[in-house]
């Protein structure tokens, strides 16, 4: 379904892509995983057109990104981002609807916003949570009402990105189960950028390991503990010793 | 000989780097005029920019406008007695707020309360991911953000400018008639007995210019902010700083075209 084929980027001097090769099939959770500073935002972001790649091709479903019509393209994608991402001048229902009232998506306001509590209410959020401000919010609610935005639209591909980063380890452990269970039920697409290795055994089907700006190996996550390759198991291990220089 | 080429090397970089931001922020102005025309537009953000920019800067541009004409009436009064001509205040009064200071000072306070409230927004939204979530919400930043600022503003300040035109008129009346001994019939009309129309639409077209330099800049730096506090900063810094320059540049070239003939 997505598909990143030699696909570069650099920040001045900085390579940070050199090559990354990805297939995502439709209907997988596949998850990114990799030492920060090393790219995994940066490749999500040239998939939906937020950086654009210096070279390259990136695909979705055949059809090369950046050619076609731009908002339908996006239409079929939801993000959850690091920080959530909230518009700290709209309350908590109108993120959640935000592409239920405007654009081609339109609803009536209280549709959308009908909307907006059903899904408040599926990540574990009451209707009450509806009227207040992302600011009012803890870092935990935040992230779940990033996590109702980017399934408000039913879209078919979701992307996240450190989900569990900032939180406890038992709220991380209610995004991890929120996140694999959405997918699941919406039938959608998953891509998952993370370090954190219970998310990754929680959320994917599939795993890949950015280091150096490639994708040093791919496979399902069953076989990742006993792939052999010594990045991964280095990195999986959380190992000081290994080909991953430790300070970079 | 090292030493000069180092300095003409670093002078060239400045030159360089001064005409490439000019052409940003021009190619920047330019896509926002884009926008401008074409749909979607987002009426509710435009009338939230109405009232942020115009409404709730009505009382720092009246306290400005009443201040400065009360000031310029008592400097009229002083240096006109060197010379007896004490009688000019109601008309320099008024061609002075009228033409030069209104549109200036109101400029100078949206620079300082609007510019910079807008770029620090637009900053922070870059850092916390809030303008990539926009794109990836089918939304385009520029339309969202900067093409219901920019038409806000141009569109209240001249209304800013008029009000505080007038309110700065009556700070000179109050201060001529309160403690200068002027008569209050005659102070007024001598005031509007001398307003020319083209006084009064130069002072409102101004407006217009600083309103929408006010806003564009904001928006620039903002949405061109590097990542951290720090860039945050810098960019609020940068937009005040620019704005004030570019209205103060304005106003000479504006001064120039509406006055020299």
């Amino acid at each position: 379904m997505i598909r990143l084929a030699d696909v570069h980027k650099s920040f001045g001097s900085k390579r940070v892509l050199r090559g990354v090769d990805l297939f995502v099939e439709r209907g997988t959770s596949m998850v990114i995983i990799g030492g920060s500073g090393t790219g995994k935002s940066v490749a999500i972001k040239t998939i939906l057109g937020l950086v654009a790649p210096d070279a390259g091709t990136i695909t979705v479903d055949g059809q090369e990104t950046g050619t076609g019509d731009r908002d339908a393209f996006l239409a079929r994608f939801g993000m959850l981002f690091q920080g959530a991402a909230l518009f700290d001048s709209l309350p908590v229902w109108q993120n959640v609807a935000f592409r239920l009232l405007r654009g081609a998506l339109k609803q009536p306001k209280d549709t959308a916003r009908q909307i907006a509590i059903d899904k408040l209410r599926r990540v574990g959020l009451g209707a009450d949570v509806a009227d207040l401000y992302p600011a009012e919010l803890s870092g935990g609610m935040q992230k779940r009402v990033g996590l109702a935005r980017a399934i408000a639209a039913e879209p078919e591909i979701i992307f996240f990105d450190e989900p569990t980063t900032g939180l406890d380890p038992i709220m991380a452990g209610v995004i991890n189960d929120l996140i694999r269970e959405i997918v699941v039920e919406m039938g959608a697409t998953a891509v998952t950028i993370t370090h954190d290795m219970t998310s990754v055994r929680a959320i994917g089907d599939a795993v890949a390991m950015l280091h150096d700006g490639v994708i040093q190996w791919t496979g399902p996550v069953s076989q990742m503990d006993s792939c052999g390759d010594p990045y991964v198991d280095q990195f999986i291990n959380g190992r000081a010793e290994g080909p991953i220089a430790a300070v970079r | 000989m090292g030493a000069i080429a180092h300095f003409l090397g670093a002078l060239g970089r400045q030159i360089i780097g001064l005409l490439a931001a000019t052409g940003r922020i021009a190619l920047f102005t330019g896509q926002t005029l884009g926008h401008v025309v074409r749909p979607p537009f987002y009426i509710k953000e435009f009338l939230q920019a109405v009232l942020n920019i115009g409404y709730f800067s009505l009382p720092v541009v009246g306290l400005t406008a009443i201040f400065t004409g009360g000031a310029l009436a008592l400097q009229i009064y002083a240096g006109g007695a060197r010379f007896n001509a004490e009688a000019v205040v109601p008309q320099i009064v008024a061609i002075g707020i009228v033409r030069e200071l209104g549109p200036v000072l109101v400029g100078l306070m949206i620079a300082a309360r609007v510019t910079s409230s807008i770029a620090a927004e637009i900053a922070t939204m870059k850092v916390t991911e809030q303008i990539d979530a926009l794109v990836t919400l089918s939304t385009h930043p520029m339309k969202y953000l900067t093409v219901p600022r920019v038409v806000a503003a141009t569109l209240v300040v001249p209304l800013l400018v008029a009000i505080g035109d007038v309110i700065g008129v009556l700070g000179g009346y109050a201060v001529a008639t309160g403690t200068l001994d002027f008569n209050p019939a005659t102070y007024i009309r001598n005031t509007v007995d001398f307003l020319e129309m083209r006084d009064i639409t130069s002072s409102l077209i101004k407006g217009a210019v600083f309103g929408c330099l006010a806003a564009l800049m904001g928006c620039y730096f903002g949405m061109n902010s590097t990542r951290g506090a720090q860039g945050v900063g810098r960019a609020t810094k940068s937009s005040v700083e620019a704005t004030a320059v570019l209205i103060l540049a304005a106003n000479f070239a504006l001064t120039g075209i509406f006055f020299s003939i």
